[in-house]
């Protein structure tokens, strides 16, 4: 449909494609094929991982390569439930999850009005310093923090997992403040002419206005926190508070990997991501362009 | 009169912004700067958390560079794996990029399929590794049995371990082509109309308007990708655990094995440090070199 669109076109440029429409025709076919391929590739090792969740022990220890399950066995989900604490893995992932974007939502908010709309002395530097922050690897700050928090008796409990994200975080700043600058003045100067302070112009203008990226950020944070395995494995000893990823490791480590429940497990800590990626992809290819290309 | 107001005014305006960016500055003293200097004070100290700690000066550099021979062996895996996927990496999502640029049927379907290995990066992912590359029920010994080739033993065969990994890591390459299709979308059709007219073929069109016109999205990408496999450690920790005998040793997993298996976490930090230094190194050098190949917009002029 859109190949004959395309080349049905009356600009200069359509009908030089006209003229060689045949071998467009054919060079488009092939690149078709290219990513419909590309695309097999990713989405098989997926598939896999489904099929093998539903398969009977004997036939995921065979060599017979079948995608399809001789018998579904959705009873390996049941069990991987009776067996496993999946659901209270779930939970304590689903709270840190939520503080974090909740931290970041509200920190990273202040922080990007104060750096988009003000001016101060400092304020070049301390934004160079906040974007020059990213770069820094976790592995030099991961051991102060690991005693800081020690000390402070918060090993083996939540905080150390969602406290910091209510001190901002550099990329969400970042891309928030991208967002604020395009709010037009005109907007925050309506509000404070009708006697609005600072609070009520940040939530009755700022935020409003701010939606889609707010959205960005959370989204983002979601998979960060969701899939985050190092800040759980350092600051969490207790199984009782473990998070998913934590708990798909204590199946591997166990003496004998039984790989339909492994998968089963790994199918269900995918599956929140799996949503949240089909409702926000359109904010998040937005979000990684704004930030991509400055 | 008037100029006391308006700095009294300008003295608010800095006022609110502090305030305003007050968390963050917070979170910068004790997240960041305060702890990256607490582990430059460790890095010459002797502390395993439970005795008082030991300064013991410049020896735990000495100690890194003549007599750890697994330093050597972590470095090394972490630098072939730089060398080799951050390259392979911008080629294949550049190439992706390209492709989604045609004007072919069902761009956002692809979209979608490619950014989504991006989002499930967590310990589920590498678990899928393991077990698609099982040397003896896993799906890629499997197909290429189907074809007469004996598999190799993949992540359990020394020589295979490090290549897998690189190999795997392209798994989320859309995220990269994503960002390179934007950067193609950026490019004015009317420089292509204007070299088309002038009878430029369509490699002479690549390399003078597509590849020039890139080059800023092309430095996002790999100072982005550079930072990111300087900092592998869920996959080597999780599938390999650093072996088979050290194959897959990344920096940053003996790092951690340092600080959380041996208890040496003045050992560690001094290792963070060096990570650090090189990672600023290839970072400085890439941006210095960047300005004889990236492309601005008037760049000429100036």
């Amino acid at each position: 449909m859109s190949i004959m669109a395309s080349t049905g076109g009356e600009t200069a440029a359509a009908s030089a494609a006209r003229r060689r429409s045949g071998r467009i025709k054919a060079s488009r076919i092939v690149v078709f094929l290219l990513l419909c391929l590309f695309s097999a590739f990713l989405i098989f090792p997926l598939l896999w991982m489904l099929s093998t969740s539903l398969k009977a022990p004997h036939e995921v220890m065979s060599l017979d390569l079948r995608l399809l399950p001789e018998k579904f066995q959705w009873n390996n989900y049941v069990e991987l439930f009776r067996q496993y604490p999946v659901f209270r893995y779930m939970g304590n992932t689903a709270y840190i999850t939520v503080m974090n974007i909740a931290g970041k939502l509200i920190s990273c908010t202040l922080v990007a009005y104060g750096f988009a709309k003000y001016r101060a002395r400092g304020k070049n530097v301390l934004f160079v310093i906040l974007l020059s922050t990213m770069m820094v690897p976790w592995a030099v700050t991961m051991v102060p923090l690991f005693i800081l928090f020690k000390e402070i008796g918060w090993y083996n409990t939540f905080l150390p997992l969602w406290v910091p994200s209510f001190f901002g975080d550099a990329f969400s700043i970042f891309l928030l403040r991208q967002f604020v600058m395009g709010i037009p003045k005109e907007l925050e100067e309506a509000a404070r002419i009708d006697g609005a302070g600072l609070p009520r112009v940040l939530w009755n203008v700022v935020v409003p206005n701010l939606k889609p990226a707010l959205v960005v950020v959370a989204i983002f944070s979601f998979f960060y926190t969701w899939n985050d395995f190092l800040g759980p494995l350092i600051f969490l000893t207790d199984p009782d508070k473990a998070t998913l990823q934590l708990g798909i490791q204590f199946l591997r480590t166990q003496f004998n990997v039984q790989w339909h429940y492994m998968m089963a497990f790994s199918v269900v800590s995918l599956v929140p991501c799996l949503v949240v990626f089909f409702f926000g992809q359109r904010q998040i290819v937005e979000g990684i362009t704004l930030t991509g290309i400055k | 009169m008037i100029s006391t107001s308006g700095s009294g005014a300008k003295w608010k305006e800095s006022y609110t912004f502090y305030l305003l960016i007050s968390p963050w500055l917070i979170g910068l003293v004790v997240f960041t700067l305060g702890p990256i200097l607490g582990s430059l004070g460790l890095s010459f100290y002797d502390w395993d958390l439970i005795s008082p700690a030991k300064f013991v000066g410049l020896r735990n550099f000495r100690e890194m560079l003549s007599v750890d021979p697994l330093f050597w062996q972590s470095l090394k895996v972490t630098l072939v794996y730089v060398v080799f996927r951050v390259p392979l990496a911008l080629v294949t999502a550049l190439l992706l990029a390209l492709m989604m640029n045609q004007k072919v049927p069902g761009i956002g379907v692809f979209r979608t399929i490619y950014y989504l290995p991006s989002v499930v990066s967590g310990v589920a992912v590498s678990m899928l590794w393991i077990w698609v590359f099982n040397p003896n029920f896993g799906l890629a010994n499997g197909l290429l049995g189907l074809i007469g080739i004996q598999g190799p033993g993949w992540f359990s065969s020394t020589g295979w371990a490090l290549p897998t990994m690189i190999l795997t890591s392209l798994y989320a390459v859309g995220s990269t082509a994503i960002i390179f299709l934007a950067g193609l979308k950026n490019i004015s059709e009317s420089l292509y109309e204007a070299a088309e007219l002038d009878g430029a073929s369509k490699l002479q069109r690549f390399f003078t308007i597509t590849v020039p016109q890139l080059t800023p999205t092309i430095l996002f990408n790999l100072i982005m990708l550079m930072i990111s496999s300087f900092q592998t450690f869920t996959e080597s920790l999780i599938i390999t655990n650093g072996g088979p005998a050290n194959a897959t040793l990344f920096f940053n997993l003996y790092l951690y094995q340092n600080a959380f298996a041996y208890s040496r976490f003045g050992y560690a930090s001094a290792l963070a440090w060096v990570l650090f230094t090189l990672t600023l190194i290839f970072a400085l050098y890439t941006f210095r070199s960047s300005r004889k190949w990236v492309y601005y917009e008037g760049g000429d002029a100036s």
